[in-house]
């Protein structure tokens, strides 16, 4: 155990987390050269193109120290987005120690501090760690500042590195190995064990991702689940390298999987402690939570007769993806189709996009909600993430909404626009901190619903990407709510509908209108598009028809041409969502909830 | 109005790849390099004798480009020459050049009436020597006037011109009074492009530096509307898109068969072929047309085979540019399945828009529906 070292890297986005996790890995010599890629963690396609980590990863890095000591690194990738916090948390759980890497341009940001924080939770040692100290606009005394004032750590502590160039590699490695403590724990106690992931293998069920603190597991073993009590037979146990490898058996301290013939990850709980069945230790490791899903939209297939595909697809994906939930779900524009439950809007984009590239498949997301509360004057309690089971207004007694803590870190030059920003999202009870010459934190109480579309996106327009943003959700309040409807060519469409805040309601039809109009391309006959709060309408737009479109000159060499154009047109078409006549792109459901950039 | 009977024969199309200018708002393959006109005219004789087995007989015959009437006396000598010697015509077969006023010579257009050309098809584009200006043509609307007349006297019984508008300041009312003066001519077809501008070309970069506007899209409907009725007026049919002629016999039956979708072939650089089921177009390039021709191969840039989902969509773009529209037993017979049932409620739609008609066999496009023929065919 003395030899085994378990820590995590842990950055804002774009600090250089895969390439840092790359060099180590590089440096050890797990994976020969012939083999490896950049980002070697972040298999999905996905996930290299976006530059982020949805999926956690486990990897044992074989290292002799310079003093001749032969140890086991294992090193555990997390995933890099707000939306995936608790994952995050229950990695961070399964370690001794984490390097805090800083971009040496951008210095200490938002997710830095939650990640800071998150790690002294789990009373971890920590390492900062400065990274593309080349860059020519690296400033790194004024990281070092930061790491005073803003982190409160010693700076003196700190280590410099180039990722990209493999500068400093070395030192870290030695510096994980001299400063982050050994993992502790009884092998002689019962076992406890920490899921911090699962994943799906076709061939083996689900792969448990665990990290052994006491006792010990092997294969024949009875083990159990503690949240729900259920049972299973150990098949395999081993360690991870870059592929799994089968070991006798795990051990308090050491990282590693069990396959115990786990049907799905959905039967599999991050967070969860592995007993045994006939000496289960005395109480579940802490700090478990059932994640719940905050953002929720529809799904329909573009064509209808996809939806069976569609079932299939969501079946398939979800055997990989605890945290996503879905039931059916019908909607009268739409036809038949799913109700999906997501961590945030990172985490239905992946699905979005997963479902149409690994299934091939093209989709409709309807427009995303959070969860409602309403207290009906009969005094039921009913929950509302879907605008269609919006309750009969006049038994409504109370609505309610889900509020966040927006933690927002910037440069002090910001502060103005960004509590503007904040104010129109209806953010309240703000704090301003500044953590150091020029730089502030604030915080904001908001709704959720504010939050799910672009905040993010004006808020990086705003402090021009010099801003960084983090949140935790934290009640419902009360909240005076209306069902916004949109009608094309007369026609409801409820999977355009939205739940909106009263005094937003008109302006958000306003904005409704104006964002489908530039979504909804131009067809034969004109499109009028109305807003409308119980039956009163508050908006419009028209989209005028096609008057002139039409090649001028069609002779022998421009057929081929054209045609290829009109393929094109008609490739776009398909993806088109046929409503009554009009053709409605996949982008407008989301588009009505965008606002305008400044 | 007539059928596609009696224009099922295919047609020959050959390009003759050279300008004495380049003219700023076109995107045709031409060269203005005249030294190899010779060697083109030979390595063109070379691709007819290619051609011979699979396209022996053609009832029509169009020399395009390119400028044509750059050619000189022997040198359309020797390609007619070559023509007859590689293939039969019907004898009914019309026979068009194309011919830039620019280069109007009475001798050469008797030449042309003796050699068997019976149709001329002149690019007049305009008669206000502003326009021709800024288009950029090496002649001024007198020479227009005088090409056509020597072509009347000449004897063709058909005359077409061509002529553009849309041009940045050019008004409706000009374009107009250039249509009535065109009525007067003896000439029996008239092609009226909006004038369109292509990425690349000089007008097209000038366009997209802001250094001039296009008319808006209802002004463009306006000119299109109006040219269509002004002419109908006069007594011609507005028969394609772009296309006008005094009766049925007027109708440029070369041009129809693109629309039609029989098969043509296209010799000369960047010339397109069809047989039916196979496209394929020539190498752009003068010297790696005459290149190939050396080693006696066909000049082949690509081919594709087209799908029948693509036929089809071809012959619903095509339909819908001509006043006749698309033939539904036709249509029915050759892609299976059954038009008027299987797009019943968009057709329904399109009827009540007033953009189509549907009678006597056919789906026509109103003129409305021909103002917007590229989205039509995407029902």
């Amino acid at each position: 155990m003395k030899n085994i070292r378990n820590f995590s890297i842990i950055a804002h986005i774009d600090h250089g987390k895969s390439t840092l996790a790359d060099r180590l890995i590089q440096f050890t010599g797990v994976v020969d050269a012939r083999n490896f890629q950049d980002q070697i963690l972040d298999n999905m396609d996905i996930e290299r193109e976006r530059g982020i980590t949805i999926k956690s990863q486990a990897v044992a890095l074989p290292y002799r120290s310079k003093s001749g000591v032969e140890y086991t690194l294992n090193l555990l990738d997390t995933p890099g987005h707000v939306d995936f916090s608790y994952e995050v948390s229950r990695s961070l759980a399964s370690c001794e120690g984490v390097l805090l890497l800083i971009d040496a341009a951008q210095g200490v940001q938002a997710q830095t501090i939650a990640n800071l924080y998150l790690a002294m939770e789990n009373n971890l040692e920590i390492i900062p760690v400065i990274n593309k100290i080349d860059l020519p606009s690296a400033d790194v005394e004024r990281v070092i500042e930061q790491i005073d004032s803003e982190l409160g750590l010693d700076p003196d502590l700190h280590l410099k590195c180039s990722a990209k160039d493999g500068i400093g590699i070395e030192e870290i490695l030695e510096a994980i190995v001299e400063r982050i403590p050994p993992p502790k724990g009884d092998v002689d106690a019962p076992l406890a064990a920490l899921i911090f992931d699962a994943k799906y293998d076709s061939f083996r069920g689900t792969v448990i991702h665990c990290r052994v603190f006491d006792g010990s597991v092997k294969v024949g073993d009875i083990i159990s689940f503690m949240y729900n009590q259920s049972t299973h037979r150990v098949e395999e146990v081993g360690h991870f390298l870059i592929n799994r490898q089968k070991t006798e058996q795990l051990a308090a301290g050491e990282v590693g999987y069990i396959i115990a013939g786990v049907k799905t990850v959905s039967d599999v709980r991050t967070g969860d402690t592995i007993t045994h069945e006939n000496r289960p230790c005395e109480k579940p490791l802490p700090g478990f939570k059932e994640v719940k899903p905050v953002v929720f939209a529809s799904i329909y297939p573009i064509a209808s007769d996809d939806y069976e595909n569609l079932a299939v697809a969501l079946e398939k994906y979800k055997l990989n993806d605890a945290s996503f939930i879905y039931q059916k779900d019908s909607s009268v524009a739409l036809g038949q189709g799913f109700r999906c439950g997501f961590l945030g809007l990172l985490h239905l984009d992946v699905v979005q996009e997963r479902l149409e590239r690994e299934y091939d498949l093209s989709i409709i997301l309807s427009v995303p909600s959070v969860r409602y509360r309403f207290t009906l004057k009969d005094e039921t309690v009913l929950y509302v993430d879907n605008p269609t089971e919006y309750p009969e207004p006049m038994s409504i007694a109370k609505g309610e909404e889900p509020y966040i803590r927006a933690a927002m870190m910037l440069p002090e030059r910001y502060v103005g626009t960004v509590m503007k920003l904040c104010m129109e999202k209806r953010g309240v009870n703000s704090t301003l901190n500044y953590t150091s010459p020029g730089r502030a934190e604030l915080v904001y109480e908001m709704p959720l619903a504010e939050v799910i579309y672009d905040f993010y996106d004006r808020f990086k327009s705003v402090t021009q990407g010099y801003g960084s943003f983090d949140y935790d959700i934290i009640d419902y309040r009360e909240s005076n709510l209306v069902l916004l409807d949109i009608l094309v060519n007369g026609e409801k469409v409820d999977a355009l509908s939205q739940i909106v805040h009263r005094d937003r309601a008109r302006s958000r039809g306003v904005l409704a209108c104006d964002r489908l109009k530039e979504e909804i391309p131009r067809q034969m006959f004109k499109i009028a598009i109305q807003g409308a709060i119980s039956g009163e309408i508050v908006s419009r737009s028209t989209i005028n028809a096609f008057r002139k479109d039409v090649t001028a000159k069609c002779y022998g060499g421009d057929i081929s041409r054209k045609r290829k154009l009109l393929e094109k047109q008609k490739k776009g078409k398909k993806r088109m969502k046929m409503i009554g006549q009009v053709s409605i792109p996949q982008s407008a459901f989301l588009a009505v909830l965008k606002t305008d950039n400044d | 109005m007539t059928t596609t009977e009696g224009n099922l024969h295919p047609g020959l199309y050959i390009h003759v790849p050279f300008c004495r200018t380049k003219c700023p708002y076109c995107n045709f393959y031409s060269t203005t390099d005249l030294d190899c006109v010779n060697a083109f005219l030979k390595a063109l004789a070379g691709e007819m004798s290619l051609y011979r087995k699979p396209f022996p007989f053609f009832d029509t015959f169009y020399i395009g480009g390119g400028t044509p009437s750059v050619l000189d006396r022997t040198e359309f000598e020797t390609l007619f020459h070559s023509l007859r010697n590689a293939f039969s015509f019907a004898p009914q077969a019309e026979v068009t050049v194309e011919v830039n006023p620019a280069d109007y010579d009475a001798d050469l257009f008797a030449f042309l009436r003796d050699l068997g050309v019976n149709r001329l098809n002149i690019g007049v584009q305009s008669f206000d020597d502003g326009i021709l200006a800024f288009l950029g043509r090496r002649h001024n609307a007198r020479e227009a006037r005088e090409a056509m007349s020597w072509a009347c006297r000449a004897g063709f019984e058909h005359i077409g011109l061509d002529l553009i508008y849309g041009v940045p300041g050019q008004s409706l009312e000009s374009w107009l009074a250039g249509l009535r003066y065109a009525a007067t001519l003896p000439v029996d077809h008239l092609s009226c492009y909006q004038l369109t501008l292509e990425r690349g070309t000089p007008l097209g970069t000038g366009y997209q530096n802001g250094e001039f506007d296009l008319p808006d899209e209802n002004t463009q409907l306006d000119f299109f509307l109006q040219t269509s009725e002004s002419l109908s007026h006069f007594g011609y049919l507005h028969y394609e898109v772009s296309n006008f002629a005094k009766g049925p016999e007027a109708m440029a039956r070369h041009n129809r068969k693109y629309w039609d979708h029989i098969p043509y072939l296209g010799l000369g650089p960047a010339a397109h072929s069809f047989d039916g089921k196979k496209r394929w177009w020539n190498r752009k390039s003068v010297a790696l047309y005459l290149e190939d021709l050396n080693k006696g191969v066909t000049p082949v840039e690509e081919e594709e085979w087209l799908s029948s989902d693509q036929l089809r969509l071809e012959t619903l773009f095509l339909g819908f540019r001509t006043r006749r529209g698309i033939d539904i037993a036709r249509f029915d017979r050759n892609f299976g399945g059954n038009l008027l049932s299987d797009k019943a409620e968009i057709l329904a739609r399109y009827t009540q828009e007033g953009l189509i008609v549907i009678e006597n066999g056919f789906i026509a496009p109103t003129l409305a529906g021909m103002a917007v023929a590229d989205q039509l065919a995407l029902i």
